[in-house]
């Protein structure tokens, strides 16, 4: 492990260590998100009450910025703001101002006036979210939910809830990391995560026009075949064909990549017995997945949803935390 | 100052009290506050012969300090595993001060549904008060110095153990 110094590790976290954004897991170290993770189990039995929400964010405004669409994401951290009591004003920027020719800058100055405490954003640009992160009011915090093919820190973590919440815990599991590494923002969050929390083995199949070049300097194994990669794993998480990201022909055609790719119950005998599976959605039936294998008995690609809200939810009321707690040390007042 | 009262007569004045609540409420639940609360419980579970398990309470979600300190990195799942809905519930703490630690337990307990009554047992009532929070039940009531605070340590075996605030922020909640 490198021990230089992460500049992603100063803008996301507080003198104090706790967080004060959440920009991607680079710089965050195993206590840290198993904090996290922690956090979220007990989100996980406040969704469980009769009444689901809890006061921590009342009185804040909480903005999905959107610059490119996505309704799941924005939907789950909408629904987890709300269940910490927060305002939430959704903006699909890529339809209005942005449009209209106005800069990113003049953007964020116009919600900051809107007295916004927190960003929550989503962008096509790698790098998105830091640039807010290094431009905001001091006490604004910035929750990247996915930006360019650079990260997509909530979802790595909600899968990370997922694998412990079946598996107890990391140590000694083997991950294979099915399909589209290359356009998958999420694939690296997740080899990060994995590595830190310190499983056994990370393994990613694919074939090599979806593969980044830099691959292995991520901390796994390639591996081309579905029968020697899957084999004796604890976990299968299968990615998304990017369809709509797809330039050129890096596939011979769908069909043949579920041929050889595709998770279909025949390949998944291959894997440990009671190896899961996960699948950050949405899924493409008959494309990377069976739908045997999407409604079969090893699938929990549905726990992945709920536990997509208690993963927000800590984020955002950790990253608001400590917010609010270093204005306090700084000048001596709260808001409360 | 009148002095400390040793545990074992400290907890046996909380037993009674909570017994007699039991005696007189119609089939209480109890509740105890993470963490000297479940200890307190706990003990309580067993010496009054109780058979339905008790429900722990962690108050981070509802604490009214999060402005200043942040969400408690040590936050745990609370657990209640019964209805509270229409029941009489005895919540148990190990000491009250502001009375903000209780109304963050009494906010939490009301999203699980609404109590036909609470009714509070503290081991020790150390004054002080912000709130108009009252126990129903203490082991002992004590006025401490302004730098001083008393805290139970556990859970095996049960002590008081005093501290001297260093830091005056430090004394504006028992949260």
């Amino acid at each position: 492990m490198s021990v230089v110094e992460d500049p992603a590790r100063s803008i996301q976290l507080t003198d104090d260590g706790d967080l004060r954004h959440f920009l991607t897991l680079d710089g965050l170290d195993r206590t840290m998100l198993t904090r996290i993770l922690d956090t979220a189990d007990s989100f996980i039995e406040v969704g469980a009450r009769r009444i689901k929400n809890v006061p921590l964010l009342r009185g804040s405004t909480v903005v999905n910025l959107f610059f490119e669409s996505s309704t799941r994401t924005r939907s789950t951290f909408e629904l987890a703001a709300k269940r910490l009591s927060a305002d939430v004003l959704n903006l699909d920027i890529g339809t209005s101002a942005t449009a209209k020719g106005e800069s990113l800058s003049d953007t964020l100055l116009n919600l900051e006036a809107m007295a916004s405490d927190m960003f929550v954003v989503r962008h096509s640009r790698s790098g998105a979210a830091h640039f807010i992160a290094s431009q905001v009011t001091p006490g604004v915090a910035i929750i990247n939910a996915g930006d360019g093919r650079h990260s997509h820190p909530t979802q790595a973590m909600l899968d990370m809830l997922t694998i412990r919440q079946h598996k107890g815990g990391f140590e000694g599991l083997k991950v294979a990391i099915v399909g589209d590494i290359l356009h998958s923002r999420v694939a690296r969050a997740q080899i990060r995560a994995l590595n830190t929390l310190g499983v056994e083995e990370v393994r990613v199949i694919a074939p090599d026009t979806l593969l980044p070049t830099d691959v292995e300097s991520l901390g796994c194994r390639v591996d081309d075949s579905m029968q020697s990669g899957l084999a004796d794993v604890d976990v299968i998480i299968m990615l998304r064909l990017q369809r709509e990201r797809m330039e050129g022909a890096l596939l011979p055609s769908e069909r043949e990549f579920y041929r050889v790719y595709g998770l279909s119950n025949e390949k998944l005998a291959w894997a440990h017995p009671e190896a899961i599976v996960m699948h950050p959605g949405p899924i493409n039936r008959g494309v990377e997945i069976e739908s045997a294998v999407a409604d079969g008995p090893q699938s929990v690609i549905l726990d992945q949803v709920t536990n997509g809200i208690a993963i927000r939810m800590a984020v955002m009321s950790m990253a608001m935390g400590g917010q609010r707690a270093t204005a306090w040390n700084r000048t001596g007042e709260g808001s409360s | 100052m009148t002095s400390l009262l040793p545990m074992d007569e400290l907890l046996a004045n909380l037993e009674d009290g909570v017994r007699r609540q039991y005696q007189q409420l119609d089939n209480p639940a109890l509740v105890g506050i993470r963490t000297g609360g479940v200890w307190l419980a706990n003990r309580l579970h067993e010496r009054l012969g109780l058979s339905e398990p008790i429900g722990e309470l962690d108050i981070s979600f509802y604490r009214d300090d999060f402005s200043r300190l942040g969400l408690n990195p040590r936050v745990r799942p609370s657990s209640l595993p019964f209805e509270t809905q229409g029941r009489n519930i005895v919540l148990v703490d190990d000491v009250i001060m502001s009375g903000r630690t209780i109304r963050a337990a009494m906010n939490e307990l009301f999203d699980y549904g609404r109590p036909a009554r609470i009714v509070l047992a503290t081991l020790l009532d150390l004054g002080a008060r912000e709130l108009p929070v009252q126990p129903d039940i203490a082991g002992q009531s004590l006025t401490l110095p302004r730098d001083k605070r008393l805290k139970l340590r556990g859970p095996d075996p049960l002590r008081v153990e005093a501290v001297t605030l260093s830091d005056a922020r430090g004394g504006e909640s028992d949260q």
